[in-house]
């Protein structure tokens, strides 16, 4: 399509760029504004100087982390949970998306598991029941409480059941007249064929596995036991709220220790924008996946 | 065709999935009983008093009830409202960028927000907010008094709403962006021919191709009215703010982990869970019935 070039339409195309770059800016700003602060000095972060760039670039603050035994061993629990997690959750959506992909004459009860499913999703019981019932499985302080409640990611299921679904009848017929088995077509024909909606859920649940913080703080009895995030709840904005309402505010914001908080923050970040490229070349498609049937 | 019977082979392959389900779903489903009790945890469920709907005739006794039940059915329409047009807003102006590379990053950079915890993202905006914090340098610059913006009643709910829009227009812009790009350029072509202008065309093309897909995100998003969002407002307020930003799943939490009424606590959960039930459901039959949409 042409489109003509008017004196008009240049301005209106300049304002549009100039708009979006404010957008991307508004965007960036606070994860900007705290890596400055993670990189500064902790007078001038704690005097306000701290903008858009460090003052008084050091790294003081990365050096106080690697002394901190509690952040790091959060941080590995936090792997630990990522990695467990992500597998339970990659097997069992595999696992349950075959199945019920499968059409209602060669799986009748298909359509039972499926409202099954959607009730689950739908209806839960709660947050004290649920607390309960670990509890009372004796999963408390343990790295099971934070991956079994979520290990069904019921929506990645039905994201990848979708995608199954709208792959090529033959291939299913062709492959059972050759006498393969269901698990055979599941891990050589069907896996191989889905490599980018695998990709995208099993980025979901570890990206959700690693942003999780409540879960840890209900179920967890000791502060060594904490995920990163929910050890960045307690100690960063617990301290952050309790300095506003307090004549102590000037006392704690004198304490705090603002620069090695942010670069707690931006530590915590950092596996985020490390699978952020692969997140990014793939979740749009992802998304789409559900949404499309035929 | 007709297949040899592969049944068991599925059954084998959903256990592990189910059995999960049952375990961390439909058992605290049948836990929700403790809502009718005056539950002790020492007791367990099976010990504790029976007290039939007292916890729910408590709940409409206390003034905090109707105080929470405003906030957020207010906090989450404000979003709702928010939700559908700020992202519509960004992706008709993103769409309308001509340059490639610019498109991509911009694309790039407002999703970022999305992956990040509002644990983090809290911690980074409670400290922009602060009394001695970027945003208040900025109002002092410009003359003003500054603000104890968390600690303040009036500003309380719009930072909530703003921030968790500032957090999820770029990501919710990409169904947009995918109805956008689905739109017949020959539509665009006619328009050009008949001496629509870009404005014109943005009016009598691109709006009226969207307005389906709006319609159904608005449909769908009545499903979540009781859901205000438990993660941001959990990080971001204090006691100074309850009366403003105290929301139901919030109040829960207070109620049952940190002052144990378990039953109590419950009983509130499942009515909300009721609620939201028939809020989903309903939701969904009225974008089955006008937008067809299933979904599976």
């Amino acid at each position: 399509m042409v489109r003509n070039k008017t004196l008009g339409s240049r301005l209106s195309e300049g304002a549009l760029l100039a708009v979006m770059l404010i957008i991307a800016i508004v965007s960036l700003a606070p994860v900007w504004h705290t890596v400055s602060l993670s990189f500064s000095d902790n007078s001038a972060a704690a005097g306000g100087f701290v903008s858009f760039w460090p003052r008084g670039f050091n790294l003081e603050s990365y050096r106080k982390i690697v002394a901190e035994p509690h952040f790091l061993h959060s941080f590995f629990v936090s792997v630990q949970r990522v990695l467990l997690g992500g597998a339970i959750n990659f097997a069992l959506t595999v696992l349950m998306a075959y199945p019920l992909s499968r059409g209602g004459k060669e799986f009748p009860l298909r359509t039972a598991y499926m409202w099954f499913l959607l009730f689950t999703m739908l209806f839960s019981g709660g947050v004290i029941p649920l607390y309960l019932t670990v509890k009372s499985l004796g999963l408390f302080n343990t790295l099971w409480a934070l991956v079994l409640p979520g290990a069904v990611p019921v929506f990645n299921v039905v994201l990848l059941m979708n995608f199954f679904r709208n792959l090529p009848k033959e291939l299913s017929e062709a492959g059972y007249m050759d006498g393969a088995g269901p698990w055979f077509m599941l891990l050589k024909v069907f896996i191989p064929l889905s490599l980018p909606p695998l990709a995208t859920v099993t980025l979901f649940s570890v990206v959700g596995h690693w942003n999780s913080f409540f879960d840890g703080l209900i179920f967890m009895r000791s502060v060594e036991n904490y995920p990163l995030q929910t050890y960045i709840q307690q100690l960063v904005v617990q301290l952050n709220l309790a300095d506003l309402d307090s004549t102590q505010a000037e006392l704690l914001e004198k304490i705090s220790d603002k620069t090695l908080n942010a670069a707690k923050i931006v530590v915590s970040m950092v596996p985020i924008l490390a699978v952020y490229p692969f997140l990014q070349k793939y979740f749009i498609h992802g998304i789409m996946l559900g949404s499309v049937k035929e | 065709m007709r297949y040899k019977s592969y049944d068991k082979h599925y059954h084998l392959m959903l256990l592990p999935g189910m059995a999960l389900l049952v375990v961390f779903h439909i058992v605290p489903m049948l836990g929700v009983a403790i809502a009718f009790q005056d539950f002790k945890i020492g007791r367990g469920i099976w010990g504790s008093p029976w007290i039939g709907f007292e916890n729910f005739a408590y709940m409409f006794q206390i003034h905090d009830s109707a105080v929470i039940f405003y906030n957020t059915v207010f906090i989450s329409l404000m979003k709702m409202i928010a939700h559908l047009i700020v992202p519509l807003v960004f992706a008709v102006l993103l769409n309308e960028v001509r340059i490639g590379s610019v498109k991509r990053w911009v694309q790039t950079i407002v999703y970022l927000p999305h992956f990040l915890s509002w644990v983090i993202l809290a911690s980074v905006i409670s400290d922009m907010l602060s009394l001695d914090g970027i945003v208040n340098r900025l109002v002092k610059a410009l003359g003003f008094e500054p603000v104890m913006f968390l600690a303040s009643n009036k500003w309380f709910p719009a930072i909530i709403v703003g921030t968790d829009i500032w957090k999820e227009f770029g990501f919710a812009a990409i169904i947009y962006l995918a109805a956008l790009a689905g739109i017949n350029p020959n539509l665009y072509e006619a328009a050009e021919m008949d001496g629509a202008g870009r404005l014109k065309q943005l009016y009598y093309v691109t709006l009226p191709s969207l307005l389906p897909t709006v319609v159904l995100l608005a449909t769908l998003s009545i499903g979540n009215i009781l859901n205000a969002g438990f993660d941001q407002i959990f990080n971001l307020y204090n006691p100074l703010v309850y009366s403003s930003g105290d929301i139901i799943d919030t109040y829960v939490y207070r109620a049952g982990l940190v002052q144990a009424q378990y039953g109590f606590a419950t009983a509130v959960g499942l009515l909300k869970s009721l609620v939201g039930f028939a809020m989903i459901v309903l939701s969904y039959r009225i974008a089955y019935k006008y937008a067809n949409y299933r979904i599976f």
